[in-house]
């Protein structure tokens, strides 16, 4: 087969979910590097496979789960050989053969030639009636069986098997459960969860022949029955083995790969030849062999990677969480929970809910999960687990669920995603129904948060529904979703996540966004919206005296000091120290309200006063005459500190037990046009009555008699947060100094467009205990690097513009009557 | 055609755009990294957010609004959206930026040699 052009050849064997999700990983990389073709042994395109089990309970039709049609394959210019199984590779040659022939020259081969159901070799195996449960074949197989017949055996109580007799039972057929251990899904789920799973199964009609081992198959030409080695046996029209799955390894072996349980592979996806990749079920990668769905997408967007020679992202093997497609039975399982004298285990069991939770924990952090009866928060624990994210400090509530973090706004109406009718709003920014999801998922076929952000924008403003739309998507697409592969890229311009962005900063000493995108190799010759920002504020947080801000790598409030509204105005907030104002001041944003003809005054929550709907080119005349009365900018639209919220305190209140003003504004002072990787705030209540709600800010101090308390990481936003107690300090100037710390242990840590809550959740408030109060030679050097940041921060953004900085980017181009070069009148 | 002078380049920032008043409504001038000019109405095709406050990066702008990226030679949406604005007919010449702004008042089919105006608007 040649080519008509010059470009290296691409041959694919094996036309499932790994092999073609790495060609389209591969096509958004680079759509024309290659010359694709792609062989599949089924006569069909490409479908999804974890969706047969709803298409054997006819939840689902066959068309429903094909992801490619053949039209999408000759868009993209890519030869299909459908019903074509290669038997044998010529590495010497560099081609693949056929069956029938039909030969294919490549350049790179990618193998993708999945697993092998297991058929356990026991006498009348070969029997008619006798299938696997692994393809759309057998699928079509069962569904005939089920309409002819009554009996069906399934062997096996692994996820496959349960999957297999429930969309059996569904047919309508009588299904024992035959197994070899003595209790089901043994490497899911722990005695406990597994009797609950078996009792929820046997009301529903299932049978069960559990720590039984098959003998024979019994019949003449078609299976009539199963005999065990105690003796017994039973009726069976239909026998599905559902034993495991054995990676395909044979041509692979044929052509001489090493192979050992699967293809060997290192973490480029690479085989033992340069020039032959494999992904999938299929090969075997540091010992580990998969056969769920969430690591073939990790590995496919490496292997593409590799493909496309930017040769950068490595694949370090996945951590896998199972739930079972079975509808109205939630489990969900991950990691190790066998559990030894090094481990601790705690359980929460409510049996006539048919609710069972068991957390393994080691080194204090989770191991292991059994989730059964309420799997909500299994993808949280999972997050927890992968992250290695300390637990102690939310251990008491930790069964409990993330809607018992603090977490007062959405945990509730989750838990019924399920049950939820198609019009329920999921998002309320963006108003997008559940119903509307769903359409997208199926029509799309969409397996990612991000692809459904993309195609419904739900979730894709506040962020604050983004678990309803993950369980939406769990719910959809059945049991192998997996939410989010487990380290993030900042953006698609990079495969870098935050924290090695950020580490790679500090250590090789980048100080200008194209040295990060040259040392990082970016894919993009400038960025995004989403990168561009974060490496603006990662580069000021590491060098603030050497990095140049750069204005266009700023959201438009940042560049123009104002949030911009809906019909392009803006609004201007100026500082008011700790909420205290003169009636000198009032009188001066009076004047300025009238003089420019502000639309709308309002006070914030704040204690500021916003004035809104002001036109851009007005601004720096209006910063001039509120500067000109004593106003700096207020960064009511920055990630940076905004205000300092106080009670009256001592000075006034008959409770006050010290001056709350006072300090507010001495914090404000100290820390106004500080950069923070999302906005900042904070509050200093005069007593426990803590009438500043300084325990929903990011740092709020509340007074009492003896001292004061420093509270962290709350949040009164999208999701209601109180804060941690940090520590209790008794002077002012020690709140000044941990205050100080803290921020910039924040503005060191966190990442960008992280809130404290989050991050404090994310890392352990016992780890910012340890940084802050009881190491007092950290917390001054934090202070420290605090205040030097600060020497070059403290510059009002207004008064420059004021002035006269960045003209152009507040006042319009004028254009000159069909005159030649006549430059800007502005 | 009728080219109107508009600015020295240099009155762009790199990565950065411009606003121009037109005879009907702003038009926004965008400026790449490479120093490629383009002319998009200052509207996004969403909710009409001003396209010109967007972040520039690579032949793309992403709209304030509601972070939709808008691709500036075609003006259209990228990605799962769709949706267009109008895109004008903008050239350099030893450094001076031109607009054609016919467009903006007649829905002309343009001079080919310009930079291809993708989609129309009533008005």
């Amino acid at each position: 087969m040649d080519t008509a052009n010059d470009k290296p050849r691409l041959v694919l064997i094996g036309n499932g979910m790994a092999g073609m999700r790495t060609v389209e990983e591969l096509l958004k990389l680079k759509p024309d590097m290659y010359d694709i073709t792609v062989f599949g042994a089924e006569p069909w395109g490409n479908y999804n496979r974890i969706m047969l089990s709803p298409v054997l309970a006819s939840e689902k039709t066959v068309d429903e789960i094909m992801l490619n049609d053949d039209a999408w394959y000759a868009e993209r210019g890519i030869t299909l050989h459908k019903g074509k199984r290669i038997e044998r590779i010529d590495r010497v040659n560099r081609r693949v053969i056929a069956e029938d022939g039909t030969e294919a020259p490549y350049d790179r081969l990618l193998l993708a030639t999945g697993s092998d159901p297991v058929m356990i070799p026991v006498p009348g195996h070969e029997l008619e009636g006798v299938v696997a449960f692994r393809d759309i074949h057998d699928v079509d197989a069962m569904l005939a069986a089920s309409r002819a017949h009554r009996h069906a055996v399934v062997i096996g109580g692994g996820l496959l098997g349960l999957e297999a007799a429930n969309g059996l039972m569904r047919q309508g057929m009588e299904v024992t459960v035959v197994h070899l251990m003595d209790h089901l899904m043994e490497r899911q789920l722990d005695a406990e969860a597994a009797g609950m799973l078996r009792g929820s199964l046997e009301q529903r009609g299932m049978r069960f022949r559990m720590a039984h081992q098959t003998e024979t198959i019994l019949g003449e030409d078609r299976v009539t029955g199963v005999r065990f080695t105690d003796g017994s046996e039973v009726d069976a029209d239909l026998v599905v083995m559902a034993v495991g799955i054995r990676p395909n390894t044979a041509l692979a072996e044929s052509a001489g790969l090493h192979c050992e349980r699967g293809v060997v592979v290192n973490d480029t996806m690479q085989t033992y030849d340069p020039s032959i990749y494999a992904v999938g079920e299929c090969v075997q990668h540091r010992g580990a062999t998969y056969g769920l769905v969430a690591p073939l997408w990790e590995q496919a967007k490496v292997c593409a990677n590799h493909l496309a020679e930017y040769g950068i992202g490595r694949y370090e093997g996945s951590m896998t969480s199972t739930k079972l497609k079975v509808t109205g039975i939630d489990l969900f399982s991950a990691g190790d929970f066998t559990g030894d004298e090094t481990t601790e285990d705690l359980v929460f069991k409510d049996a006539a809910r048919g609710v069972y939770k068991r957390l393994v924990l080691k080194d204090n952090r989770i191991q292991g999960a059994v989730l059964y009866g309420d799997t909500l928060d299994g993808s949280w624990y999972f997050q927890l687990m992968r992250d290695a994210t300390p637990v102690a400090d939310i251990r008491e509530n930790l069964l409990f669920g993330q809607a018992h973090i603090g977490d007062s706004g959405h945990g509730d109406e989750a838990s019924r995603v399920a049950a939820m009718p198609d019009e329920a709003e999921i998002c309320g920014c963006n108003g997008v129904c559940k119903g509307e999801i769903v359409q997208a998922i199926s029509e799309h076929k969409l397996f990612t948060l991000e692809d459904v952000r993309a195609h419904t924008k739900a979730s894709n403003s506040c962020g604050s529904c983004t678990g309803l739309v993950e369980s939406v998507l769990a719910t959809t697409l059945g049991g192998d979703y997996s939410d989010a592969p487990a380290k993030k890229p900042v953006c698609a311009c990079t495969d870098h996540s935050h924290d090695e962005v950020r580490a790679a900063i500090s250590r090789d000493g980048l100080k200008t966004m194209d040295a990060v995108f040259e040392a990082l190799d970016w894919k993009t010759p400038n960025g995004c919206h989403v990168c561009r920002p974060a490496l603006n504020y990662y580069l000021l947080a590491a060098w603030p005296k050497d990095y140049q801000d750069d204005a266009q790598s700023r959201f438009i409030n940042e560049r123009a000091h104002g949030n911009i509204q809906k019909d392009g105005t803006y609004s201007v907030v100026p500082r008011i120290w700790g909420g205290v104002t003169t009636p000198a001041e009032l009188r001066a944003i009076a004047e300025v309200a009238e003089r420019y003809q502000v639309p709308t005054v309002k006070f914030t929550g704040g204690q500021r006063i916003d004035l809104l709907g002001v036109k851009k080119p007005d601004l720096p005349a209006m910063w001039r005459d509120l500067g000109a009365a004593g106003f700096v900018s207020g960064h009511a639209y920055g990630k940076a500190l905004r205000t300092v919220k106080t009670c009256v305190g001592s000075e006034w209140c008959r409770f006050g037990t010290q001056d709350s003003t006072g300090l507010g504004i001495q914090l404000e002072r100290m820390t106004w046009g500080s950069w923070t990787p999302h906005k900042f705030k904070m509050a200093v209540s005069g007593c426990p009555r803590n009438c500043a709600e300084a325990t929903i800010k990011d740092l709020g101090v509340v007074c009492v008699d003896s001292g004061y308390e420093l509270h962290v990481g709350g949040n009164g936003g999208v999701k209601v947060r109180a804060t941690d107690f940090l520590c209790k300090v008794e002077t002012e100037t020690e709140v000044l100094e941990y205050a100080g710390a803290f921020m910039q242990f924040y503005r060191e840590d966190a990442r960008y467009l992280e809130r404290t809550a989050p991050w404090i959740e994310r890392v352990g408030l016992t780890r910012v205990k340890e940084r802050l109060v009881d190491d007092a030679e950290n917390r001054a050097a934090l202070y420290a690097r605090f205040l030097e940041s600060q020497e070059v921060a403290q510059v009002d953004p207004w008064a420059e513009r004021a002035a006269g900085h960045a003209a152009h980017e507040f006042i319009p181009i004028t254009p000159v009557d069909a005159a030649p070069r006549q430059g800007v009148s502005a | 055609m009728s080219w109107l002078a508009i600015c020295p380049l240099e009155d762009i920032p790199p990565l950065g755009a411009r606003v121009v008043a037109g005879p009907n409504g702003d038009i926004a001038v965008f400026r790449t990294a490479d120093d490629r000019v383009f002319a998009l109405r200052d509207q996004c095709p969403h909710k009409g957010g001003p396209l010109s406050q967007g972040i520039v990066h690579g032949e793309r702008v992403t709209c304030p609004l509601h972070n939709w990226v808008i691709d500036l030679q075609s003006g259209e949406a990228t990605g799962a959206d769709s949706g267009c604005t109008h895109a004008f007919p903008i050239r350099v010449t030893d450094g001076q930026v031109w607009l054609d702004l016919s467009g903006a008042t007649a829905n002309s089919a343009d001079d080919p040699s310009a930079v291809p105006v993708a989609c129309r608007e009533a008005g």
